[in-house]
Parts: C-alpha cells; sequence; structure tokens
C-alpha cells in the first residue's frame, strides 16, 4: 500500500472529478428538459401522445444505460456525424435520466391533491393559469428530493462514459492505475471522490426536504 | 441484421446468456444472503458494530458499481486478491447489491407494527418464536417489490461486466461487433434483446407482487 499515490494525483482526481460533475448536472438538466416534455405526453388527453410517451419510459429504463451510450456512439459514426464523444456521452446521460425525471413529474403533479385544480377553476382560473400558479410550484417542490436522489444516481452512472473515453474520474483512476501500477490506490482516490460528492449531494437533498417541510408548513 | 452473422455467432451468443444469467442469479442470490446477515447482524445493537456496517452500505451505495469492480479485479492482486474476471464480477455484484438488499430488509422490518410484535409476546410466544413467525414473514412481504426491483436494475448492471472482460452477453456482442464491423446493428439487437428481457421480467415480477401481498388485499377489502 502506497497512499501517497492519491496525494499525488490529487490535482488529476479533482480535475477528473469537476469533469464528473459537469458531465452528470449538464445530463440532469437536458434530461429534464426532455423529461418534462415526456411527462407531458404521458399526461396528454391524446391517446398516441400518451402511448409515445410510454414507450420512451419503457426503453430508456429497459435498456442498460452502456448499451444506450455505445448505441449512439455508433449511430452518430454511422451517419458520418462527426461529433465529439462528449455528445453522445451527455446525450446517452440525458435520454436515459429523461426517463426517470418523466417519472418524478408525474408523480409530483400526481400528489398535488386534485381539489386545488378544481377549486381554481370554481374560482375562475383560466387553464394555463392553473398549470402556472397552482399545479407547477407545488409539484416542482414535491420534486426536488427525489430529484437530488436522481443527480445522485446519475452522478455514479456517469462512470460509465469513461467507456468512450471521456476523461472524468473513473477513466482518470484508470490512468493513474496504468502510470503508476498502483491500481488499488488509484481506484480507492477515485472511490473517495466519488462518495465525498454523493456524500455532499445526500446532505443537501436532506436540507432541502427540510427546508420545504418547514415552507409547506408540515 | 444480417441474420446469418447471428446464426454464425450464435454459439457465443448463447453462451454469453449463459454467463449473464449465471452472474446475475448467483451475484443476486449472495447479494440477498449477504444483505439479509447485515440487517440481521446490524439489530444486534452493537454500536461499534452498527458503524462498520453503516460505512459498509454507504461507501457500497455511494460509489459507481464500474469503479467497485475495477477496485476488485485490477487492485485486488496488489492486497493480495487474485481472482478470475468472472468471480471478480461475481464479488462485485454480491458485494454492491448486498448493501441495497440490507437497506431494503432494513424498512421491512421497520413496517412490522409494533402492536403485532406486541400481541405476540403477549399470548406468550418465545423471542425466536415471535422473529420467526412475525416479524419475519411480515418484513419478508413488506420487501418483495422493493427486491424485485433491485434485481431487474441488476440485471442491467450485468453489462457493466463487460469492462472487466467477463465472458457475458454484452462481451460475446461486441466481440462479434468487431470481428465482424457491424457495431451498430449488433448493438441496436442488444438493446432489443435487453428491452424485451427487462418488460418481461417486471410482468413477471409484479404478478409475484401481486401473489404474495393478495393477503393485503383481502384486508383492505374485509375492514
Amino acid at each position: 500500500m502506497k497512499p501517497e499515490v492519491i496525494l499525488h494525483s490529487f490535482g488529476y482526481l479533482t480535475r477528473a472529478a469537476g469533469v464528473t460533475v459537469a458531465v452528470s448536472f449538464a445530463g440532469i438538466v437536458f434530461g429534464f428538459l426532455i423529461g418534462a416534455a415526456v411527462c407531458a405526453a404521458r399526461l396528454s388527453r391524446r391517446r398516441w401522445l400518451k402511448r409515445l410517451g410510454g414507450t420512451y419510459v419503457s426503453v430508456f429504463r429497459g435498456v442498460p444505460l452502456l448499451v444506450q451510450l455505445l448505441f449512439i456512439y455508433y449511430f452518430l459514426a454511422e451517419y458520418g456525424l462527426d461529433v465529439p464523444a462528449i455528445v453522445a456521452a451527455v446525450g446517452a446521460l440525458a435520454l436515459s435520466s429523461a426517463a426517470y425525471q418523466a417519472e418524478i413529474l408525474r408523480g409530483a403533479l400526481n400528489a398535488v391533491p386534485r381539489g386545488q385544480g378544481e377549486a381554481a377553476t370554481a374560482l375562475g382560473f383560466s387553464g394555463l393559469d392553473i398549470w402556472r400558479r397552482i399545479l407547477m410550484p407545488q409539484a416542482l417542490k414535491i420534486s426536488v428530493p427525489p430529484l437530488i436522489n436522481e443527480f445522485i444516481l446519475l452522478l455514479k452512472a456517469s462512470s460509465l462514459v469513461s467507456v468512450v473515453g471521456i476523461a472524468e474520474l473513473t477513466r482518470v483512476s484508470m490512468n493513474i492505475a496504468s502510470q503508476t501500477y498502483r491500481p488499488f490506490e488509484a481506484y480507492v482516490g477515485g472511490g473517495l471522490f466519488y462518495l465525498a460528492i454523493n456524500l455532499a449531494l445526500a446532505a443537501l437533498g436532506g436540507l432541502a426536504e427540510r427546508r420545504l417541510a418547514r415552507a409547506s408548513g408540515r | 441484421m444480417n441474420l446469418d452473422l447471428i446464426w454464425r455467432y450464435a454459439p457465443s451468443l448463447i453462451s454469453g446468456f449463459g454467463v449473464t444469467i449465471l452472474c446475475w442469479g448467483v451475484g443476486g442470490a449472495l447479494g440477498l444472503l449477504l444483505g439479509f446477515a447485515i440487517t440481521l447482524l446490524n439489530r444486534l445493537r452493537f454500536l461499534p458494530l452498527n458503524w462498520l456496517l453503516r460505512g459498509f452500505i454507504e461507501v457500497f451505495r455511494g460509489t459507481p458499481f464500474l469503479m467497485q469492480l475495477f477496485l476488485l479485479y485490477a487492485g485486488g492482486p496488489s492486497i493480495g486478491l487474485r481472482l478470475g474476471a468472472t468471480t471478480a464480477g461475481i464479488l462485485g455484484l454480491c458485494l454492491y447489491s448486498s448493501a441495497y438488499f440490507a437497506e431494503i430488509f432494513r424498512a421491512g422490518f421497520a413496517s412490522v407494527p409494533v402492536g403485532q410484535i406486541e400481541a405476540a409476546t403477549s399470548v406468550g410466544m418465545a423471542p425466536f418464536d415471535t422473529l420467526i413467525r412475525v416479524t419475519l414473514p411480515g418484513a419478508l412481504i413488506a420487501a418483495v417489490p422493493p427486491i424485485v426491483n433491485m434485481l431487474i436494475i441488476l440485471s442491467k448492471e450485468m453489462v457493466v461486466l463487460s469492462i472487466i472482460t467477463v465472458p457475458e452477453l454484452m462481451y460475446q456482442v461486441q466481440t462479434m461487433a468487431a470481428e465482424t464491423f457491424t457495431a451498430f446493428d449488433a448493438i441496436f439487437a442488444m438493446a432489443v434483446f435487453y428491452w424485451l428481457l427487462v418488460e418481461t421480467v417486471s410482468r413477471l415480477g409484479a404478478r409475484l407482487e401481486a401473489r404474495v401481498t393478495a393477503y393485503l388485499a383481502h384486508e383492505e377489502s374485509a375492514a
């Protein structure tokens, strides 16, 4: 055991951790946008849209992320789109996360008591106003803790993008392992960084949950 | 997609599927056992042991499965742990899933109403009998839906094993793709195959859930 290997590569690992956070954050943000659209499709009254949203969720939750990632990677190559690997990486994370986020949003919207929408209608709110002022604010609030949880899951899943050559934590740990011939120390170091980020995120999630509980007076 | 190609590679694809099922079954079963053991040990309320197990759970839930595999497979030899790829894969699956299963069992035990345990004690049941006949059945039934869910998640983690060269399905598909320059088609077929597999397992899981929780619906309709 040579723990100093971790200390020597601390700078590399810190920068790689930044890449991991950035890639996952981009995945979460784009995933949220796509997920909101998928959720809207699932809640739509048009049957074909509903079915399309349902199929999206079932496919992207049913196919392993690594398969999705390689599929997008080879898909771009097959059709001659010369884009950097980072596009495939963020794209795969976003598309996959969108399926989970769509379900989180749907659950949150369902958790808003029906009576509130009905009360707003009775008071003469327009459909758009009900969405904007009654349903959305409450649903977003309810979905904050599960969204932070989803961010933690995505951060761990982002280790898979090392396969297409993105220099994030897992990839950099591999590089350190092969440069120093000290794989054990290198992977322990990388793992500690993941652990630290996730514990920080979990603490943030706990804080958000308590804040929201207090704000809604429960 | 060239069906001829799949036919030619059928033996290696079938053996790959066999390895996937083997790793899933053995890794998942060992993970369930270890997770259950962790939960039981935690119930002893011996503080240092509780902290140790809490640390174990946090580490294995807080780091990516791929990192854990690299640490076991590549880092293992430097602490005297030399494992083949498949053994490392199965051990990794067991450790990783046991952390999640332990949390599932803990929640299961917590869901058994205290009143039931008190009632069992008041009619003169021995503590061991209470555990075996009251607490455990209630806890296990509550744990079935999340266990099924976790097993489905685990079935998707199986493809990650290909990265440390476990000869499972994804590994064989990528070998085929590399030898025949059909990366796109092969991965597409893999995606379709996995989707069907996960859909089927989910449906079967839903049926199993309905079966073991049937008495709950009965209780509700009686009330």
